[in-house]
């Protein structure tokens, strides 16, 4: 396969992306000290915000992607958004697993219902979990891209809105980190601001090994068609048939649905 | 509440990461299984481009 003119730069990508993660783990374990409070348990604190922060991070990427198809009208900026949005919705749900296991050991609770950094994250999680089922349920691609483009910059817009409504409440058991990391020790902040920068070359990582697979997917199957018209028109012309339903000529066919 | 003792800490930290490579894991498997296929196109497609060359050949 032609693989180094389809991944450019995806091989150091996910190089770098093992070693800084991997590097930053075997700190969290080995060189971060345990927390005087929450003592092991912290340990997740390394995995679930770099998770939240890639996720939130993720989604707004989403909308300014969205932002550059609705502005444009090309194609690759509408599967950038949709690829950026459907890897944060992963690393969403891993925040909001690795998040419940975090608070049952240190709360004693799976999940606080009156904690609002839990809940907004939620409904952040509801509203892009609608994306995927509101995009495919349009069939014109060309409506399709731009609705998602539309629901993408909006909910884009709701992730910054929903971050400032939840610092300004009063929170209930779940801390507020970001602002307040100078409160860490020097080893501990090293090691998070390691996590976090891993996390982000995972995810920019997976974004980009995504695009390329979709990519090669639609040029596939362009090919495909290109071929098969091809070996149509070269096939001698068939005998007229009995029936006057109309035939779709090669012009009228509908165009196939582009599947992301 | 107070913390907790480490063999008990100790389940609740590797859940997490275990699950967060879980996921990662079945997402990189995912992609590799539509990888599979896309190459399995690619030698489809190589097949056709080579009977259409033959038959232009013997044409």
């Amino acid at each position: 396969m032609h693989g180094k003119a389809l991944r450019p730069g995806l091989k150091p990508l996910a190089l770098a992306t093992v070693l800084t993660l991997g590097g930053a783990y075997v700190l969290a374990f080995f060189y971060a000290p345990n927390d005087a409070d929450q003592g092991f348990v912290q340990k997740i604190f390394y995995l679930h915000v770099p998770l939240a922060i890639c996720a939130l991070g993720g989604f707004i990427a989403g909308g300014v992607m969205a932002i550059g198809y609705l502005r444009t009208g090309e194609q690759r900026w509408d599967l950038r958004s949709y690829v950026a949005i459907h890897l944060s919705l992963i690393f969403a749900v891993a925040t909001l697993i690795t998040g419940s296991i975090w608070a049952r050991a240190s709360w004693g609770h799976w999940w606080v219902w009156q904690e609002p950094t839990l809940v907004s994250f939620l409904i952040i999680f509801l509203l892009y979990a609608c994306y995927q089922p509101m995009r495919f349920a349009i069939e014109d691609p060309e409506r399709q891209a731009r609705y998602a483009a539309v629901f993408a910059v909006v909910a884009g817009a709701f992730v910054p809105l929903n971050f400032l409504a939840v610092r300004l409440a009063n929170p209930l058991v779940h801390p507020r980190l970001l602002g307040s990391t100078g409160s860490l020790p020097p080893s501990m902040e090293l090691t998070f601001v390691i996590a976090m920068v891993g996390m982000a070359l995972l995810w920019v990582t997976l974004w980009k090994y995504e695009i390329t697979a979709k990519q090669t997917s639609m040029q596939l199957r362009a090919l495909k068609r290109r071929l098969a018209e091809r070996a149509e028109m070269t096939l001698p012309a068939p005998a007229p048939r009995r029936s006057s339903a109309p035939r779709p000529t090669p012009a009228a066919r509908p165009a196939e649905p582009v599947e992301l | 509440m107070p913390a907790l003792p480490l063999h008990e800490a100790g389940k609740y930290v590797a859940g997490a990461y275990i699950v967060f490579l879980a996921l990662i894991l079945i997402y990189v498997a995912i992609m590799a299984a539509r990888l599979g296929r896309l190459q399995r196109d690619i030698v489809e497609l190589s097949e056709l481009v080579d009977r259409a060359d033959l038959g232009n050949d013997e044409r």
